[in-house]
């Protein structure tokens, strides 16, 4: 009988060793027990997460493909599994001190983010369409117990819940989409794929449908309109810190594979593919824009705020060429600190031992807590796409790369947008700066070291990238070469 | 050196406008005082440098623009022009610094003013340095910007905030003509840089091009834009208004303004530009009638004038139209060199005027004043060097400067050139006359101040007097010391390429064949303005009121400066506000705010509650949302396939 070959596992090494690890940190939490284990293995899962970066930053940029054509390393996974690691881990850190104190302290909650974060590897890494959905389950379902990790919450629950049915409706489009594709193109690998569509004059009707379901599936994950209805409600629900982790990690991964199959298998039908990306792109965009206007719920607002993110990424996406996706990439790169930032912020939004959501919490805050209020308004000001704060930048990049490729409707819905968006980020600040200290004074000191750390990081390279961007814009733009050889 | 001379004003502006509360008022002194006093010292090292050992050169500092097609480095132009630029204004800057210690003492913002001062005279030496026309227009904006600041120092003075709004309006007239100009520039020559551009300008002589919908000859069409803008900065005639309204501010402000800064720049930028006027006759003849003509109507006006500082503002306005026409008859040289010596003469005069008007309790009316002579003598003698000079009186420094430019403009041969010389000639008489009304009336006959302010009257502290003996020694010397070198035997090594004279032009070189009686007549002019002052003021003081009254449309007419201020008042001023109200009223508050601003952010609004309102909370509809979507989204693409 013949032995079948050891596939190449080095290329996945990453993925593997955090799948290992998060088994051993189960093991050592259970024979730990509960009550001391879980600061010891958040930490320890941090520290994983770290050396999951190396290995990942330790990768060449060169194209491997192992595990019979499932699996691949180039360099555009490179850069977004980092921005993945780098966005799990701060959401690991900002979780600690929150689950103490919340009493929601579990030795699970890191394991699950470590499972969760081993999926988004392997979604990034996919190149099968099984791959893909292997990935996205894995991801997700660790996904939905953290969102309903608060068990003795209702709204936790529901959260959780709401997450779970919606999330198996948008599994199973995807599958179904999935098979279609499979019934009509024959395969469910990326490259044989992209070979089967290029000698094709026009697709048939089926794989266009296909396409479509496949697309509707992604489009859930990274909650754009209208697939978004789950967001504000998992958001305000959820723990904090799974906001938090919510916003960043899953999104970026999400957003990676979404451009990963876009512009690998089905590149030759871009022109049928973009009119629905550009549709979902100026539906979120403009629903981020309107409905955050209305919250009073800063963890709302934020839902609604990555909505409308997501939108303007999409515009690079819908230009389909390598500027585009080196403009996604930027703009997920700065996403992801301007919202660990202020995610940390709303984490500190503590007062009497309570936390609290309300935006009006913040009013005064300049007065109280002048160092958090300068934070807080340099992530709005970035996340309004101000200048000279990071966040222009992410929006300057994609609106080039839409103006380059002709879209210019899109671009100029981006732009009116996100003018729309900077009266509510705006009006924060003014809270901060301008109104009377909310009632019940200032919030409670002692939010921690490392919240503080994170939040120093953040506002640094919010205020400062554009004295520096070669780094983030070098690494876009290698990582969006790897995607469009030749 | 030459990094050094320009660069330290805006260092001493710094630091007394920023840490101006730190180091307080004699810090801010001493500090702005001291950067000049340096940068006067390396001014004149340049100079040397450039005039003896000929040593020009372009010492680029770094590259500002570099956007495609466009390559703009700041660079500092050093040659003869702008090292007589440069020696000239650090030197009569500094001098002004040091007065300015006695003269604002007792102000309250003393380290801001030192500090506009220094900023005004960074860029002014930006200006004259300046190897490309952007960085020509940033000094001369620079300046306008300046001026605006420094005229308007007393801002609680509600005058003085309007003289400033008015400068600045009137200069933003100009300085659209040109920045037009500019483009037109940039347009033909596609650089903006001066070598390539003057190298350039021969070759696009008698070229045309379409501007408004005509084809007109591009360099003269050109040149005229850019001489507009030198219009406004250096009061031409028609855009002149704002000058004497600028007396509202502090007096060593006029004499910087006057002098060594700002309005001299429009002289200036018409010398650098000589190898691009040369070739455009029309534009010169236009600078020429111009500049006569401004001569002419500000003495005029000056002779009715009972402010002792718009006399000498009128006077200003006066010799600039010498400096003009001079450079509309191509002796740019004998402009340059007039510059110079009236940049003495003029800061002497005005820094005396305030010296008086330090004596007399602020008092700045003549008709109040009288007798001063035995009472500030040093003020009066100073005044009388001053006087001297200005009226052209050998062997002052006026004389050698202003014989040359009517020389040179009687030379020229063309009719302009003699319309201007005509003119010219019955401006000097004009200058002698109201000169020698202001010393007759200010220092001699009966006091006519009341007893308090006469009792008060003192001569001012060394820290002034200082700066007025230096000047004086300007005045005095100036003119013989730099005949040789400016427009003398030496002229043509001095200049070497700085300026250019095409051949068909006489230039100062025909000022060398004139009949006797040319040289003669302007001093003569002046002598009998003496004497006819001497007449009517002192030995006849009755002589004035009755010319007056027998010619009174004449006498309202010069008294209110021929109605200019009027005229644009109902011409452009009134009208203007009235559009702008209707705009504000009708247009902003109801159209673009109603349709705009309140308008939108209603909808946004309202929009914003229907959007929160989908989201009800139950799962079913959610799921009912998405598969719509779907829905949507496969028939759109089928149907778009399909089509």
């Amino acid at each position: 009988m013949p032995i079948a070959p050891l596939p190449n596992l080095l290329a996945a090494l990453p993925e593997i060793f955090l799948a290992v690890a998060a088994m051993a940190l189960l093991i050592l939490g259970v024979f730990q027990g509960e009550a001391r284990a879980a600061k010891e293995v958040s930490w320890l899962s941090v520290v994983v997460l770290v050396v999951a970066i190396f290995m990942v930053g330790a990768q060449n940029g060169v194209r491997h493909v192992t595990l019979a054509g499932m699996f691949i390393t180039d360099g555009y996974s490179i850069f977004a599994k980092i921005l993945v690691l780098i966005g799990s881990a701060f959401s690991l850190i900002l979780s600690i001190r929150y689950n103490e104190r919340e009493n929601i302290s579990r030795f699970e909650f890191p394991v699950l983010v470590l499972l969760s974060t081993t999926g988004m590897l392997m979604m990034i890494s996919a190149n099968d369409l099984l791959a893909l959905y292997l990935g996205l389950e894995l991801q997700s379902l660790a996904l939905y117990i953290v969102a309903s990790f608060d068990r003795d919450s209702a709204r936790s629950s529901e959260a959780g819940l709401k997450y779970f049915v919606l999330g198996a409706l948008a599994s199973g489009m995807m599958l179904f989409g999935i098979s279609m594709i499979y019934g009509f193109a024959g395969s469910t690998g990326f490259d044989t794929l992209a070979a089967h569509l290029g000698g094709q004059a026009t697709p048939s009707a089926g794989l266009v449908v296909g396409i479509v379901f496949l697309i509707v599936g992604m489009a859930f994950k990274i909650s754009a309109v209208p697939f978004h209805m789950w967001t504000p409600d998992v958001y305000e629900g959820a723990p904090t810190p799974v906001t938090a982790f919510f916003s960043v990690a899953p999104k970026i991964a999400a957003m990676a594979l979404f451009v990963r199959v876009m512009v690998g298998p089905f590149h030759t039908l871009l022109f049928e593919w973009r009119q629905v990306i550009w549709a979902i792109a100026v539906a979120s965009m403009i629903l981020g824009a309107l409905a955050a206007i209305n919250q009073r719920n800063i963890k709302r607002l934020m839902a609604y705020s990555s909505i409308g993110h997501m939108g303007y990424a999409l515009i690079g996406l819908a230009a389909g060429n390598a500027i585009g996706v080196r403009g996604v990439l930027i703009y997920l790169a700065i996403y992801l600190f301007m919202n660990v930032g202020t995610f940390a912020v709303i984490l500190s939004m503590r007062r009497g031992g309570k936390m609290v959501e309300g935006i009006e919490d913040l009013a005064g805050l300049s007065r109280t807590q002048p160092a958090m209020a300068l934070a807080l308004g340099i992530f709005m000001f970035s996340l309004a796409g101000i200048p000279p704060m990071a966040g222009f930048f992410a929006k300057l990049y994609v609106f080039m790369a839409a103006i380059d490729s002709g879209l210019n409707v899109l671009a100029v819905i981006g732009v009116v947008t996100s003018v729309v968006s900077a009266y509510y980020y705006v009006r924060i600040v003014k809270l901060m700066y301008f109104d009377e200290p909310a009632a019940g004074g200032a919030f409670d000191r002692h939010i921690g070291v490392e919240v503080n750390a994170v939040l120093m990081v953040a506002s640094i390279i919010i205020m400062f990238f554009f004295l520096y961007p070669a780094p983030v814009v070098a690494g876009a733009e290698a990582a969006s070469a790897a995607l469009f050889p030749g | 050196m030459a990094i050094l001379a320009v660069f330290l004003p805006l260092l001493g502006a710094v630091v007394a406008g920023f840490f101006g509360r730190v180091i307080g008022d004699r810090g801010a002194q001493v500090v702005t005082c001291s950067c000049l006093g340096v940068a006067a010292i390396c001014g004149l090292l340049v100079f040397n440098d450039i005039a003896v050992w000929h040593h020009t050169a372009i010492v680029p500092v770094f590259t500002w623009i570099d956007a495609g097609q466009l390559k703009i480095a700041w660079a500092l132009k050093l040659d003869a022009l702008s090292a007589v630029m440069l020696a000239m204004v650090t030197v009569v800057s500094f001098v002004i610094h040091v007065y300015s210690i006695g003269y604002m003492a007792g102000d309250p913002s003393i380290p801001r003013f030192m500090s506009y001062l220094s900023l005004f005279t960074f860029f002014m030496l930006m200006l004259v340095t300046s190897s490309n026309f952007v960085q020509l227009f940033f000094g001369w904006e620079g300046v306008g910007l300046c001026s605006y600041l420094l005229v308007g120092f007393w801002y609680d003075r509600p005058r003085a905030n309007a003289a400033a709004i008015k400068a600045f309006v009137v200069n933003r007239i100009g300085d659209f003509g040109f920045s037009v100009g500019i483009f037109a520039v940039y347009y033909l020559f596609g650089t903006l840089d001066f070598g390539p551009v003057f190298g350039g300008a021969a070759g696009m002589a008698g070229k045309t091009m379409v501007f408004l919908g005509m084809h007109v000859d591009a360099l003269t069409v050109t040149c005229i834009l850019l001489f507009i803008g030198a219009m406004g900065k250096s009061a031409q005639i028609g855009l002149h208004v704002w000058l004497p309204d600028a007396m509202e501010g502090p007096t060593p402000v006029s004499a910087l303004i006057h002098a060594a800064t700002m309005v001299t720049a429009g002289v200036f930028m018409v010398a650098r530009l000589s190898p691009m006027f040369e070739y455009a006759p029309i534009a010169l003849n236009t600078v020429t009638v111009v500049g006569g003509t401004t001569a002419l109507f500000a003495a005029t006006v000056g002779i009715a004038q009972n402010d002792i500082k718009r006399v000498i503002a009128y006077s200003t306005c006066s010799q600039l139209g010498y400096m003009f026409f001079a450079a509309g008859v191509s002796a740019y040289q004998a402009s340059i060199f007039h510059l110079m010596t009236h940049a003495f003469f003029k800061a002497l005069l005005f820094l005396s005027a305030g010296s008086v008007i330090h004596a007399m309790s602020g008092e700045q009316d003549m008709r109040k004043m009288g007798g001063l002579g035995r009472l500030i003598p040093i003020t009066y003698v100073v005044m009388w060097i001053g006087s001297l000079a200005l009226a052209g009186i050998p062997p002052f420094a006026g004389y050698f400067s202003k014989d040359m430019i009517l020389e040179a403009a009687y030379a020229s041969g063309s009719e302009v050139g003699e319309y201007a010389f005509v003119l010219g000639c019955f401006a000097a008489f004009l200058t002698a006359l109201y000169s020698w009304r202001l010393l007759f009336l200010t220092f001699h006959g009966e006091p006519r101040a009341d007893h308090e302010t006469l009792h008060h009257v003192h001569e001012s502290p060394k820290v002034m007097l200082i700066p007025l003996y230096v000047l004086s020694a300007g005045a005095l010397v100036m003119g013989a010391l730099g005949y040789h070198w400016l427009v003398g035997a030496g002229a043509k090594e001095f200049w070497g390429n700085a300026i250019v004279v095409l051949p068909q032009h006489a230039g100062i070189a025909g000022a060398e064949r004139v009949p006797v009686w040319v040289s003669t007549l302007p001093l003569v002019a002046g002598l009998i303005g003496i004497a006819v002052a001497w007449y009517a003021y002192i030995r006849r003081p009755s002589v004035p009121g009755e010319t007056a009254r027998a010619f009174e449309p004449i006498y309202l007419f010069l008294l209110n400066k021929w109605y200019f201020d009027e005229i644009y008042n109902f011409i452009f001023v009134r009208p203007a506000f009235w559009v702008a109200r209707l705009l504000w009223r009708r247009g902003d508050g109801t159209v673009i705010d109603g349709f705009g601003p309140d308008g939108v952010s209603e909808v946004t609004g309202d929009l914003s509650v229907r959007a929160s309102r989908l989201q009800s909370g139950y799962v079913f509809q959610y799921a009912f949302a998405m598969v719509i979507g779907v829905a949507i989204f496969v028939s759109w693409f089928l149907f778009w396939r399909s089509t």
